[in-house]
């Protein structure tokens, strides 16, 4: 058969989402000759389309459908209705993201063996290994043009940049550059090289950063073996009297329920959307939802340790210029329990526009000490310090009393840091801080945590079917035919950004999937 | 997190005359905070200086005029003039128009900061800190957060401020900074 497919089409591999996992899978399957549809919640812009203005960016391109919010954590109080800032549009949050493209280091998937027992965490080791991973990795750095990698000269570093690296030398810090970016450094790839642009998060309108919008569905559709139907938001996986599943139900762009059959169903929808599908597909067979015999699904939701420094300086930095991660220091990225905490963080440059300082800086402040900080924007550096949070049962995703306009219950996320996450942060707001003044700083803010962009961990990965969702391919305990594609397989979340790892996972799970089916075990 | 853009200017009364700094003086006898703001015969609000003049629909000219004023006191940016605030809170009076709840909010909350600032009202208090003093004492309130939280995305999204913090916007139509400046730091 050639796309597009028929929804009694029983053949084809239904992908929920087409991000990172569900972009990314959705070609590697077409590349192999398999069927595939790809069902994204979201409407299709392309490149040339996207907007240089957060606000109008965020509309177009934002999940903004409603969501709930609880537990400790400041977004609760400041965002309760926009616990993520993720993206409902074809290529998911690929079309959002910074760029940043680190591999897990290698304690980072043995993290119980590692740091041992840690009060109040769900710790467990992923049941794959850095070595495991590390042909995909490769495969993923290639495909998507990582700086770095394969040749591919690093980007320019612009002033963040600049005032970072002058801070990590007084600081003694070895491990600083412009980054691993799956941004393209050089014209490749048919696409176009970054032009420091500034607006890396509104999408990128030169199509220089890597998004499977541009780069991985296209090639899928044209092998003819790969649909993608945007507006097609499903609200739950059907099943046989078997267990097995046969289909998913989806409202069109005019709210009409359609129902689209499959051989397989791969869950790719972000770690709060999955989740609430499988738990919303509850039904007399699988009363807590699908593949969730564990107990797991929703649990162990994990947004890693974030904050921001920004610091003011006596003359101008315009740092809203060029890439938006444009350079990073790893050398707290190691596992160094003698700073208080286990695991580590990244810390990578960051810069906001005028409208989304003042909505993010500190989220709720007014008055002279927040409008000075603003009057001195132009003067300003940032940087976003990213690091590993502890899974916790409690972290979870519930469904809502809520109901969205399909009748279906909305996601609750429930949050609340763990003491590590607290140790760790207030550690990366002490150096952050100490890197500005070291160049001179007069002033600096250590700033909360944003609305999650990095969600992880609510369908985790565990050799055994007790302690989590999925085999070490992505393949759920419980039925044999449903796969989680996207970063809710994440066992734990590691200090890295973790894309590269979706797209990794993806190209491994890929394989998995084509050697099954002609197996026909699926 | 609510959000709306301002593309359209609010109020610009680009076909009055402006009245002459003169009249305008003799008129202005109760000189106070938000001095450059009068209310006119009419009901809407005129800021000679500035040269612009706002209609006011739903809610009390005065209500509005201090509304601007107290978005001063929230967000102070002692060179953004008046009318980025007066278009930052026209929104109000917008909603008030379409939402009698709304127009209840906003004219007992104003109401209630004139109560507490005792004879002469909120644009009495001749110091920002008097005035910061109160609202401090709002802050949790529904009032306080329809105010704050609609004006840090109304006055912060106009693209005619983004200037003044030195933020220079949109780039991709002029090639992005790649030949603009986006290293150009000679400081450090």
């Amino acid at each position: 058969m050639a796309a597009p497919y028929s929804k009694d089409d029983d053949s084809v591999v239904v992908i929920i989402g087409s991000g990172a996992g569900g972009g990314t899978l959705g070609n590697e399957l077409a590349q192999k000759g398999i069927d595939v549809v790809i069902l994204e919640a979201g409407s299709r812009h392309e490149y040339e389309d996207f907007i240089n203005d957060e606000w109008a960016s965020f509309s177009q391109l934002a999940w903004t459908d409603a969501r709930t919010t609880s537990g400790t954590w400041r977004v609760a109080k400041n965002f309760p209705g926009l616990p993520a800032w993720i993206v409902k549009a074809v290529g998911g949050s690929t079309t959002h993201w910074a760029g940043a493209s680190l591999r897990f280091q290698e304690h980072e998937f043995k993290t119980l063996t590692t740091y041992g027992k840690v009060d109040g965490a769900n710790l467990l080791d992923w049941p794959i290994t850095l070595q495991d991973l590390a042909p995909y990795y490769e495969k993923a750095e290639a495909k998507m043009g990582v700086t770095r990698t394969n040749g591919l000269p690093g980007l320019p570093g612009n002033n963040n940049f600049k005032i970072l690296e002058a801070g990590a030398k007084k600081l003694g810090y070895k491990e600083c550059h412009t980054g691993r970016m799956a941004i393209n450094s050089v014209q490749r790839d048919d696409r176009n090289s970054c032009q420091q642009t500034g607006f890396c998060f509104q999408g990128c309108k030169w199509g220089a950063k890597w998004s499977t919008l541009y780069t991985e569905i296209p090639k899928g559709e044209a092998t003819g073996k790969l649909e993608v139907r945007p507006d097609s938001h499903v609200l739950m996986i059907e099943h046989d009297d078997s267990g097995k599943v046969t289909g998913v139900v989806y409202a069109d762009k005019d709210g009409n329920k359609q129902r689209q059959k499959a051989r397989i169903v791969a869950v790719a929808g972000n770690s709060i959307e999955s989740p609430r599908i499988l738990l919303n597909s509850a039904s007399n067979t699988f009363k807590d939802g699908l593949a969730n015999s564990s107990g797991q699904v929703g649990r162990n939701y994990m947004r890693h340790m974030t904050g921001s420094v920004y610091g003011v300086f006596e003359k101008p930095v315009h740092f809203y210029r060029g890439t938006t991660m444009a350079g990073i220091i790893q050398d707290e990225a190691k596992h160094d329990p003698s700073r208080g905490f286990v695991g580590g963080y990244e810390m990578e440059t960051l810069a906001l526009g005028v409208p989304f300082m003042a909505a993010f800086l500190d989220p709720g402040a007014w008055g002279r000490e927040f409008t000075t900080a603003m009057d001195s924007y132009a003067n300003m550096a940032g940087m976003w310090l990213v690091g590993e949070d502890m899974p916790q049962e409690s972290n979870r995703i519930t469904l809502s009393d809520t109901k969205d306009k399909h009748g279906m219950p909305v996601a609750n996320v429930n949050f609340d840091d763990h003491p590590n996450d607290i140790a760790m942060r207030n550690h990366a707001y002490k150096q952050g801080m100490a890197i500005y003044d070291a160049v001179g700083a007069t002033r600096t803010f250590p700033t909360p945590p944003y609305p999650s962009t990095h969600n992880l961990g609510t369908n985790r990965m565990s050799e055994k079917a007790q302690d989590g969702v999925v085999n070490k391919h992505g393949q759920t305990h419980d039925i044999k035919n449903l796969f989680i594609s996207d970063g809710s397989q994440f066992t734990t979340g590691g200090a890295e950004n973790p894309t590269l790892t979706i797209v990794a996972l993806a190209i491994r799970q890929a394989d998995f999937i084509a050697q099954e089916m002609s197996a026909g075990t699926i | 997190m609510g959000h709306h853009h301002h593309d359209h200017e609010h109020g610009h009364g680009k076909g009055r005359a402006p009245l002459t700094r003169r009249r305008f003086l003799m008129r202005s006898s109760e000189l106070t905070l938000a001095a450059a703001i009068t209310v006119t015969a009419g009901g809407a609000l005129l800021n000679a200086p500035e040269a612009w003049a706002m209609d006011v629909k739903a809610l009390k000219p005065e209500t509005m005029k201090t509304l601007i004023q107290l978005a001063r006191d929230i967000y102070p940016h002692d060179k953004i003039a008046d009318r980025f605030y007066a278009i930052a809170v026209k929104g109000h009076d917008d909603k008030a128009a379409a939402d009698g709840a709304h127009k209840e909010l906003i004219e007992k909350g104003i109401a209630d900061l004139d109560a507490a600032a005792g004879q002469g009202g909120y644009l009495g208090l001749g110091w920002e800190a008097e005035r910061v003093k109160l609202l401090r004492g709002i802050e949790e309130t529904p009032f306080f957060q329809a105010v704050r939280g609609d004006l840090v995305v109304s006055l912060y999204n106009q693209q005619e401020v983004w200037p003044i913090f030195g933020y220079e916007g949109e780039s991709y139509s002029k090639g992005g900074y790649i030949e603009r400046g986006f290293d150009d730091i000679d400081w450090l």
